[in-house]
């Protein structure tokens, strides 16, 4: 098979816990013939000691222990598989609100989301909240998987029926490229294979849908955003002159011969060359890792960002953010965090709590001014320095920052340049 | 296709070289652990690749067993030479010696769990902060679950029901003083793509992994070399077999298969039709379903 050149898709599933997520990558690998003989042994052992009838192939991807032992996910997955036009990369996420951190993590580095609703109890809370996620995390493309039609007659009725209650939601959430599939994950109807018991479905199976989803425009190729991760100074004579400045390139194109600057301290140069290893470019592009060098001689170190001249982020130390909440300790007012950013560390406090959601009505509550496990607020965020920042619309890694609690060190909230 | 998009094997080095740029920013002390396996060697070559023209700032760290595959000892000294870095051992035998450890008994006594602790014990020695490996999460099912930037304990152990989220490309590598973390940069790649990556690259690798003839004797369902460390039951036969080896590990527990492979390209050709995964063949995951994640808790690689 001829793959070097193909492309990959990072695809998340999402939806509420027992709604069939697991199973279905199961069923997806499953009849794209991506199991190897000892993992099917191996699961197949485990459904029998475990009294199921036929192949649990939720057992694919629930690996841990207490995922078996409880028969939910826990923490995300990571599946690999590849068809001849696409590879893959699939992150099964827990539909359990106690692991929303997870889900997030699973869901942040996603091109595409499946989002699985059971047919028999349509849109609910936790569906709305992981809808809402993914819209915030601005994954592009949202396919709706209306699962187990085998325990609703494969009803047409009732599919429509969810697909008007999504529409809501999505309308209110700004969600753009919805797709609509009815699917049985258990028996494999329209996943990989058309199901014969919805004739009425015109629509492309799962798997030919990932398949052919428009991909090549979700990098942002306009602003060129370059995070300086360390500087190469070799020691060696051969190389003594050497100074180049490490990252890899978040979105936009680098030329040789750009004018060029640094931000914060605002120098300007030119790039002189763009290396990697015993290659050198002309140009580089996100997401390539590459190491820069300039004409002049300047102060540079980590957290710097190299940028173009005529197009440039916003330097600022006081920004609004969309945060989600992802720790059990809620979120102390006024109290000092870690801020990650890019290949920025910095201080921050939460200076004001603008609104939180109220995610079943999808609605602002301004009353509620806590922040606690599982929120997402739009907050108010002062720095100590400056961060060279895109809205998280415009830029999904220039726009998204961490804060972490120094008490623990734990990673207690994602946010989103607003 | 676009210009200006990158095809899927040049982004996962484009990922990797960035976790590895980002250990060497955010740790102080920070090493690459070298079993002379495919993945370590990858893991080390993009270490090479990301700091060029200067010297990749990791120190490489070989748990040895003492029950090795002469071939990677060799292949590791070569290595190690010709990039011009530090090499730290940990030795199994040492830990024996010390009493820390007890060795194994019975015909598949390893040292395989014993390694944990010699692990453990070199990484506080050295005070290391971050250790790199080359695991991926295609491998095994608790393997599927890690982190690229993976926490452990001060008593190195891993809680994968309370991992911190890991957002983006944002990772956080903060820690208390005896704790560590484990880094793994090919998190993402399959058993094909380094294949497809070590035959693009034209990488050196052990002789092992190509196609030779071996003394062997049938064991738990794959072609376990004969050696020193190899007590053989009565009815165990010794025969001379065409194999090679998908991984490696001890000796004593690295199952070979039975292949023509001799080039790079075809063993391209052959993990494309493998229908086995590669750990199949090594009894250290057979012992019981949750045998990688009981030992990973432990803090195994
Ligand atoms: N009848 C029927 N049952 C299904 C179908 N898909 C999944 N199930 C069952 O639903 C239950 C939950 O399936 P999982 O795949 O574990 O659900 P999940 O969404 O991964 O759950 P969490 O990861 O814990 O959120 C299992 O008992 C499955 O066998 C389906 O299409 N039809
Ligand atoms: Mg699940």
């Amino acid at each position: 098979m001829e793959l070097h050149n193909s492309q990959l898709l990072r695809f998340t599933t999402a939806g509420s816990v027992d709604d069939g997520k697991s199973t279905l990558i199961g069923r997806l690998l499953y009849d794209s013939k991506s199991i190897f003989e000892d993992q099917l042994s191996s699961i197949e052992n485990t459904s029998k000691r475990k009294g199921h009838e036929g192949v649990d192939l939720a057992l694919f991807t629930d690996g841990l222990r207490d995922e078996r032992e409880q028969g939910i996910t826990i923490d995300v997955a990571y599946r690999y598989f590849t068809t001849p036009k696409r590879k893959f990369i699939i992150a099964d996420t827990p539909g359990h609100i106690q692991y929303t951190r997870n889900m997030v993590t699973g869901a942040s580095t996603a091109n595409a989301a499946i989002i699985l609703i059971d047919a028999r109890n349509g849109v609910i809370e936790q569906t709305k909240r992981h809808s809402f996620i993914a819209s915030l995390l601005q994954i592009p493309h949202i396919i709706v998987c209306v699962n187990k039609m085998d325990l609703v007659e494969y009803s047409e009725k009732r599919f429509n029926e969810i697909v008007e209650e999504f529409e809501v939601i999505s309308s209110k959430l700004m969600i753009k490229d919805v797709h609509f599939i009815p699917i049985s994950a258990l028996d494999g109807d329209n996943v990989v294979n058309r199901s014969e018991n919805m004739p009425w479905f015109s629509g492309a199976p799962m798997l030919h849908t990932l398949e052919t989803l428009h991909i090549s425009s979700d990098i942002n190729k306009v602003d060129a955003r370059f995070p300086v991760q360390t500087v190469i100074r070799p020691q060696s004579e051969e190389h003594r002159d050497y100074r180049g400045y490490a990252g890899r390139l978040e979105s936009g194109i680098l030329r040789v011969g750009d004018d060029i600057t640094v931000l914060p301290s605002g120098f300007t140069s030119k790039i002189k060359t763009i290396d990697c290893f015993e290659n050198t470019y002309q140009e580089a592009f996100a997401p390539m890792s590459v190491s820069i060098t300039l004409e002049n001689d300047i102060d540079i170190s980590r957290g710097d960002m190299i940028v173009r001249t005529n197009n440039q982020p916003t330097c600022s130390q006081e920004f609004d953010v969309m945060l989600c909440w992802l720790n059990n300790n809620s979120a102390r007012p006024g109290a000092k965090y870690s801020i990650k950013h890019t290949s920025n560390d910095q201080k921050a406090i939460i200076k004001e709590i603008v609104y939180k959601m109220d995610i079943n009505a999808i609605e602002r509550n301004n009353e509620d001014k806590s922040i606690n496990m599982n929120d997402i607020c739009r907050v108010k965020i002062r720095t100590t320095k400056p961060l060279m920042i895109d809205e998280y619309r415009d830029n999904r890694m220039t726009g998204s920052i961490i804060l972490v609690d120094d008490a623990t060190n734990e990673t207690v909230a994602a946010g989103m340049v607003i | 296709m676009n210009k200006y998009y990158l095809n899927y094997l040049d982004e996962l080095e484009s990922e990797a070289i960035f976790v590895l740029r980002e250990v060497a920013a955010q740790f102080e002390n920070p090493v690459i652990l070298f079993s002379g396996g495919k993945d370590s060697i990858v893991v080390t070559y993009l270490a090479q690749k990301a700091f060029y023209p200067a010297k990749m700032p990791f120190a490489l760290l070989h748990v040895d067993t003492g029950h090795n595959f002469p071939e990677t000892i060799e292949f590791r000294d070569k290595l190690v030479n010709s990039l011009g870095v530090q090499l730290l051992v940990g030795s199994v035998q040492d830990s024996i010696d010390d009493g820390r450890v007890a060795e194994e008994k019975g015909k598949n006594a390893s040292r395989n769990v014993l390694q944990i602790t010699t692990l453990l014990d070199t990484v506080e020695k050295y005070k290391i902060d971050c250790a790199i490996g080359g695991g991926r999460r295609d491998e095994e099912k608790a393997r599927a679950k890690e982190r690229f930037f993976s926490h452990r304990d001060e008593f190195g152990q891993w809680d994968p029901k309370n991992q911190r989220p890991e957002l983006w490309n944002l990772f956080n590598g903060k820690q208390f003083k005896g704790e560590h973390f484990r880094a793994f940069p090919i998190s993402n790649w399959t058993e094909m793509d380094v294949w497809n990556y070590i035959n693009r690259e034209q990488l050196a690798i052990p002789s092992l992994y190509f196609a030779h003839e071996r003394e062997v004797i049938w064991r738990d369902d794959a072609w376990i070399p004969l050696s020193e460390h190899i007590k053989l039951d009565a009815n165990e036969v010794v025969s001379t077999k065409r194999i090679r080896f998908r991984t490696l590990g001890d000796i004593t527990i690295t199952g070979g298969i039975e292949s023509e492979a001799d080039t790079l390209e075809k063993i391209v050709d052959e993990v494309s039709t493998m229908r086995l995964t590669e750990r199949g063949n090594r009894s250290d995951d057979k012992r019981s379903e949750s045998a990688m994640e009981d030992r990973k808790r432990e803090g195994y690689f």
